[in-house]
């Protein structure tokens, strides 16, 4: 017989907050759901916001206060990208379960229990215009028994008749100060060592998401032990080395195509993700002192367009060997046109 | 069995070249509560490698023991069921697919296996439930909505089921799964190191090896590991006993790229376009992929050219591959980007020489 792991949770599951009161920094929503579990008043929510900031997390422990484990599963139906949810999925499976209707039992086993029915719809941007279309008419329908939950990164792929059903709450990527005491509990919890510049450098490398930062915490303990410096964090986060953007840069400063190639042909085998790469040489561009506005400008544009190129799925070293073949051009002032073209 | 196979590390203590990265590895598996991981890298860099060896460091020899399968899936796809096939690897502990060879429809893929996994978990003698663990390779090539479905799925399901996902640009993978795993980038080793493995096949082969011949094959090798090892073992095969000065032989593709750059800087006309169009055909018919072709002919052009023209060069470049991206026919693309070229050489000749 095969030896089989034990499982256990990833430590972004064993921290997650199972009541609404400990999300943190979403003040609003915080207020309103904890409002909610007093009056059990609750509209159409629609909850968006970059990765990793509570918005999953949130919609679970609001529906697991209010109905409590024996009718968690009876009340609230959960969705997400993986279920599918084309439009016959809304016409049946959904509409079936937004029909349903429920007693008016309150207070079962210390649990308000509400007279209606929760549907979660988790990654709700990923759906279909025709079946957030077949939704509305299901969520008038059903509105006294049922509410909806909806959760997105992208406010802007929900339409806009669905959006205007529901109150909206905007999830804030976490500040520096929270991400830090959420971090300093977990390293408590698991007895780990982590100095102030190692904390600092977490909370700015995970840029607000919460997630990243406790999935690299939990990388680097278990590849560094128990004590953990801020180089093994970088380590771990695949940020590019700052000497590595520095050699492209001044590449690109001394005019040179060929070895600039060089350089970028480098980049590709070490394997650095050029999005990461462009992001790194946007930061170091704006904040040179010795590239004028101008240029700026001109390097910012391109940058900007190869993102964008990027995103749908242009090749990596076409794409970075573009932009410093423009970025050298910018900076040695050779003219923006190319002259056979 | 060809060397590339036959000498490929089974276990992270045999690994040569990425030994750092293996013994970190070897740490992460042994405290069992392992993250999902992200391997990203070039070509031929080793991520395969290492992620069997960690499935063997894993589950034990066991995980060796696996079956080629060709399974079919049925799904509801909206109104109608249809059946996808798709080829998958498999231990008692392990499924490894290419999600992304089913198209267009990856998504239900992704869906059903994860599912599928969840239900059936491997228990051992002591009535203890196990996890899974899934490859899935070329992450990069999943479409989105195949991606947004892993986002949840991973969180979900991570008490059964861990995921090892594996890609060469992890640029093309969303921030929202990047941000669910633990990213391993694996960088191409380098030629010194490509030598030391190359040595290391020919004293287990008994092959005696001339001074600066393993690092010529490393050097042609554009630091891929398997590149280098498919080309020695050519080499083998031309002639033994090597010679210090024994020619590498360069993969046919790449010359017959070579004749094309010449081609168009030899003439810029319609009827030279045509010809040329025929020659890119050849290569796509042959399955080079149609971005490989366009890197490699930019290459090419670049070594000719006049450094005025470079950056216009490989503007175009950049340009017409991201528009092949977008379009459906790469053949167009390829012919629009040598097209572009030949107007831009013949206005240069014509300003530069009359
Ligand atoms: N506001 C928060 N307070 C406490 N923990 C949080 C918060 N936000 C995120 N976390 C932590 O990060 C993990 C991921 O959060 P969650 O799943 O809620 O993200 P999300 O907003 O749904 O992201 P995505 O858009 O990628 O689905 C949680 O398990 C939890 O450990
Ligand atoms: N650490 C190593 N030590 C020695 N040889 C190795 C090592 N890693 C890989 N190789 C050799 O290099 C070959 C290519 O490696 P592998 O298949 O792992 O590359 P890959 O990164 O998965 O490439 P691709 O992205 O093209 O699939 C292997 O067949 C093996 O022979
Ligand atoms: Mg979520
Ligand atoms: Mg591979």
């Amino acid at each position: 017989m095969a030896p089989v792991l034990q499982t256990s949770q990833p430590w972004v599951e064993k921290y997650r907050p199972k009541q609404v009161k400990d999300v943190a920094h979403q003040e609003e929503v915080v207020r309103v759901l904890t409002n909610t579990l007093e009056t059990t008043n609750c509209p159409h929510m629609l909850f968006y916001g970059p990765p990793g900031t509570g918005k999953t997390t949130t919609a679970l422990a609001i529906a697991h206060e209010l109905f409590g484990p024996e009718l968690y599963k009876s009340r609230v139906l959960e969705l997400n990208a993986s279920d599918d949810r084309g439009i016959n999925v809304v016409r049946t499976k959904i509409k079936d379960f937004a029909a349903i209707a429920v007693g008016s039992a309150q207070h079962k086993g210390g649990y308000p229990c509400p007279p209606y029915k929760i549907i979660i719809l988790d990654e709700a941007d990923s759906m279909t215009e025709d079946a957030q279309n077949a939704l509305r008419r299901t969520m008038e329908t059903y509105s006294k028994v049922t509410r909806f939950f909806f959760i997105c990164n992208y406010i802007s792929r929900i339409i806009e008749p669905l959006a205007s059903r529901c109150a909206k709450f905007r999830f804030k990527p976490l500040s520096d100060e929270i991400m830090s005491n959420r971090i300093l509990h977990i390293c408590n919890e698991e007895g780990l060592n982590l100095d102030e510049q190692a904390l600092s450098t977490l909370s700015s490398i995970s840029q607000g998401d919460l997630r990243r930062a406790i999935t690299y915490l939990q990388s680097a303990a278990r590849l560094f032990g128990s004590s953990i410096s801020s180089e093994d964090l970088i380590g771990v986060s695949g940020v590019i080395p700052q000497e590595v953007v520095e050699a492209l840069f001044s590449a690109c400063k001394g005019g040179n195509f060929d070895l600039a190639n060089k350089e970028v042909n480098n980049i590709i085998a070490e394997g650095y993700p050029v999005a990461q790469m462009l992001s790194q040489l946007f930061e170091m561009i704006v904040e040179a002192d010795d590239v004028s506005d101008e240029q700026k400008a001109r390097i910012c544009k391109k940058l900007a367009e190869a993102d964008k190129c990027l995103v749908d799925g242009a090749d990596e070293y076409l794409q970075l060997l573009d932009v410093t073949s423009n970025t050298m051009r910018a900076l040695c002032n050779m003219p923006q046109e190319f002259s056979y073209d | 069995m060809l060397w590339v196979d036959k000498y490929r590390p089974r276990t992270l203590d045999q690994i040569m070249v990425h030994q750092d990265v293996a013994q970190n590895l070897k740490k992460l598996v042994t405290e069992q509560d392992c993250p999902h991981l992200l391997f990203y890298g070039p070509s031929g860099s080793g991520k395969k490698t290492l992620i069997m060896a960690i499935i063997c460091q894993m589950f034990g020899p066991s995980a060796e023991k696996v079956k080629v399968e060709n399974r079919t899936w049925k799904v509801e796809a909206g109104s109608r069921n249809i059946d996808l096939e798709l080829t998958t690897l498999s231990s008692t502990n392990h499924v490894e697919l290419n999600p992304s060879d089913a198209g267009f429809q990856d998504r239900y893929i992704v869906q059903e296996i994860i599912k599928e996994m969840a239900k059936n978990r491997p228990i051992d003698t002591k009535g203890k439930k196990g996890f899974k663990v899934l490859v899935l390779n070329e992450v990069d090539k999943l479409s989105r909505e195949a991606q947004h479905s892993l986002r949840r799925t991973m969180e979900k399901y991570s008490t059964y089921c861990r995921l090892i996902l594996c890609c060469n640009s992890s640029s093309k993978v969303t921030e929202a799964i990047r941000s669910r795993c633990l990213n391993v980038r694996i960088k191409a080793p380098t030629e010194e190191q490509i030598v030391k493995v190359l040595e290391f096949i020919g004293k287990k082969e008994g092959l005696q090896i001339p001074s600066g011949f393993a690092a010529r094959i490393a050097e042609k090798s554009n630091r891929s590991l398997r590149r280098a090892i498919l080309s020695f073992e050519t080499c083998r095969v031309q002639q033994y006993p090597f010679t210090s000065n024994q020619s590498i032989p360069p993969m046919d593709w790449e010359e017959y790229i070579s004749e094309i750059a010449s081609d168009i800087m030899k003439e810029q006309s319609p009827k030279r376009l045509y010809q040329v169009r025929l020659k890119l055909y050849e290569l796509l018919v042959n399955c080079i992929p149609p971005e490989i072709i366009l890197k490699r002919l930019l290459y090419e052009l670049l070594k000719k050219l006049d450094i005025e023209l470079k950056h216009e060069v490989c503007h175009w470049a950049a340009y017409y591959e991201h528009r092949m991206r977008l379009g459906q026919k790469a053949i167009f693309h390829l012919e629009a980007f040598v097209a572009k070229f030949m107007s831009i050489y013949k206005a240069f000749l014509i300003a530069t020489f009359g």
